[in-house]
């Protein structure tokens, strides 16, 4: 009887429109090439990645209630560190119209702007993968939604915290002293089993797209302290934090704005990052639209703050071209305002027929301040270039 | 007959509202005045129109380049209709694989620019995007966003052309003046069909006024509903949508597969906050 009930429940999820059961993904091969020769003996100049991410979704109770399972891995020829596996994804969702519950782990992106993603704070950042942090680490949550005319309610609670991904000895983008994520220190002595929690409200009304946060826990970003063995251990200290980020569309302008006030263990302190993207549609009578970005960043702690981002002009250019084949060029440039130091990226991604897409990504770096953490990078300058065949 | 009384009845309870219009004109005839013949004509096929409540489908986009190379991307549309202001419209784009589960949410208006949030599943982000591409390719097909914006009559002003048949129906011949500055065209020209009130053809024009894409509906199938004032009305809806760019030689092809109305989508299903949740 129940391989029927199956296939007329595949029927059935054929004819709404909606899936029983759902299998997509895509797998990857990445090559990074830096341009100058490394800095440090055991460091390699070229690597090769694979990566795989399937995605499995199982839905009943006409797709009120579903599982999602996202497993994720990367293979890389030079870096052990870069090795990894993860969980993106392994949640069970419930949907009404008024409410969401999920439990499971997930990944919650919070934020507007471009130059980097300051109020961003539920996930870890996976930092071995990308240089701009935009891949992130599962979280284990527990996460509602109430989803009312004065906006949406979003509670977290928080349980198991994931450690942040640095490279190991031979990778590139790394800190002199290899981070040894083994050694990984704690302020709270439930350590890793510390239970976060954060309360975002968001509302859209007009042109405006508007989020309140609070977050109490494990601060996602650790303090590197130099051990006896010539090696960073990360130290993770308890936090909170109240952010904002606003967005405002005018046409052709968006106006962006996040912003936070954050304490920790010793002190506190506040950071922002504001600016706009303006775009010009249909560029000379073409197709294309060119996006101008321009964006402050600042942060309180001055010269002593572990960002690169403490004063510092990010100016960029996106290009998109409307083609079928959806592609699109960002460049961009983050100029520090106080000392020699700066960073650019050019990233570019089109496809090819239905299942490939190609991605290109180059970084480059320049810094003669050896306070700054640009400075470590400072011979990293690379080139990617990444093939997906999508399923 | 009763098409044409129809049009004389909207005709006179326009000029009650626009009686400085008319005085200017200082006709006696209300549809000998083109455009108050057009405008009646829009506000009977808006008419018409109203009381599906909301409606889903999935198509097929066929984009077909200069050399005759094609391309296809399938996606689902939901659609909500909006008294009083223009619709609300999710689409949720199933291939290219690469794209896929990126969902377009958009709230038109008729006086003020659109709101539009894209959902991007590999960053699980929803970015609000500037309203002004409303003259841009949607996902790089020949039709501009503007083209699938839900149709309202103060969009434009009208002004009656004449009469021509198409394909053996007989349609009236209508020129559209989109009032939006950031519109991407002059005028569109519109032939309405005198049966139904339904667009078969649309012609439109670049802001430098030459004649840049031709649009044409076939297909049309209609759609039996019980509207809210427990009336059962027909909607009509192509099946096929074929735009051709007469600048490039580019043309897209919108195939729909299962048109269903009325289908319990309310206005919590098109809330930014749910596009993560579109499958």
């Amino acid at each position: 009887m129940k391989a029927p009930l199956l296939i007329s429940l595949a029927v059935a999820g054929q004819v709404t429109s909606s899936y029983a059961m759902d299998i997509q993904g895509s797998i990857g091969i990445e090559q990074r090439s830096f341009i100058s020769n490394a800095q440090f003996p055991e460091q390699g100049n070229h690597q090769t990645s694979l990566t795989i991410e399937p995605e499995l979704y199982w839905s009943w109770n006409d797709q009120q209630d579903a599982f999602i399972f996202t497993p994720y891995a990367r293979l890389d020829s030079l870096d052990n560190e870069r090795s990894h596996w993860d969980i993106q994804q392994a949640k069970w969702v419930h949907l009404q119209d008024s409410w969401e519950f999920e439990l499971g782990i997930g990944i919650v992106y919070w934020g507007v702007t471009e130059s980097q993603y300051l109020v961003d704070i539920i996930n870890q950042t996976d930092q071995v993968e990308t240089v701009n942090g935009d891949r992130k680490l599962g979280q284990p949550m527990a996460h509602l939604s109430l989803i009312r005319d004065w906006g949406v309610i979003d509670a977290f609670i928080l349980p198991g915290f994931r450690e942040r991904t640095f490279a190991g000895k031979k990778g590139r983008l790394r800190t002199p002293w290899v981070v040894d994520t083994d050694a990984a220190r704690y302020q709270s002595s439930a350590k890793q089993k510390h239970v976060d929690w954060a309360l975002r409200w968001s509302h859209s009304f007009d042109q405006w797209d508007i989020g309140v946060a609070g977050f109490k826990g494990t601060d996602r970003t650790p303090i590197l302290q130099p051990s006896a063995n010539a090696t960073l251990q990360p130290y993770y200290q308890q936090m909170w934090q109240l952010s904002t980020d606003v967005q405002a569309t005018f046409n052709e302008w968006l106006w962006k704005l996040e912003a936070l006030h954050k304490e920790e263990q010793e002190q506190s302190y506040r950071a922002l990052v504001a600016g706009f993207e303006y775009t010009l549609v249909g560029l000379a009578q073409t197709r294309y639209d060119l996006g101008l970005l321009l964006e402050y960043n600042w942060d309180q702690r001055g010269l002593d703050a572990p960002t690169p981002y403490q004063n510092d002009l990010f100016i960029g250019s996106r290009l998109a071209f409307n083609d079928e084949d959806g592609s699109s060029l960002l460049i961009g440039l983050a100029r520090d305002l106080e000392q020699m130091s700066y960073s650019g990226r050019l990233q570019g991604s089109t496809r090819f027929g239905q299942h490939w897409r190609l991605n290109i990504d180059a970084w480059l770096f320049h810094s003669n301040v050896d306070t700054d953490p640009l400075y470590a990078l400072r011979k990293d300058d690379h080139i990617s270039v990444q093939l997906a065949y999508y399923f | 007959m009763k098409q044409s009384m129809t049009t004389l009845l909207f005709g006179a309870t326009l000029v009650g509202f626009t009686t400085l219009a008319v005085a200017d004109q200082g006709t006696t005839e209300q549809t000998d005045d083109p455009a108050a013949r057009g405008l009646s004509i829009m506000q009977e096929r808006k008419a018409r129109d109203t009381g599906w409540q909301s409606s889903e489908a999935s198509l097929e986009m066929l984009l077909t380049n200069a050399q005759g190379q094609t391309s296809s991307r399938q996606l689902r549309m939901k659609n909500l209709e909006v008294a009083g202001d223009g619709d609300k419209s999710l689409s949720i784009f199933d291939t290219p694989l690469d794209v896929k589960g990126t969902a377009f949410l958009s709230f038109s208006h008729v006086n003020t620019a659109d709101d539009q949030w894209l959902y991007l599943p590999a960053l699980k982000r929803v970015k609000r995007i500037s309203s002004r591409n409303k003259s841009g390719p949607f996902m790089g097909s020949e039709f501009a966003y503007e083209d699938l914006s839900s149709f309202e009559v103060p969009k434009y002003q009208y002004r009656y052309l004449g009469e021509e048949e198409i394909a053996g129906q007989a349609t009236w011949k209508i020129e559209n003046i989109p009032n939006d500055e950031y519109s991407g065209y002059s005028k569109l020209v519109s032939w309405i069909d005198q049966q139904e009130y339904r667009v078969l053809k649309t012609q439109y024009y670049d802001r430098k006024s030459a004649l840049l894409k031709t649009l044409q509906f076939s297909d049309y199938q209609a759609h039996p509903v019980d509207t809210p004032n427990g009336e059962r009305k027909s909607f009509w809806r192509a099946n096929q949508l074929s735009i051709e760019n007469h600048q490039t030689g580019k043309a897209t092809q919108l195939i729909f597969k299962e048109y269903r109305f009325n289908t319990g989508l309310s206005e919590a299903d098109f809330n930014k906050s749910k596009l993560k949740r579109a499958r």
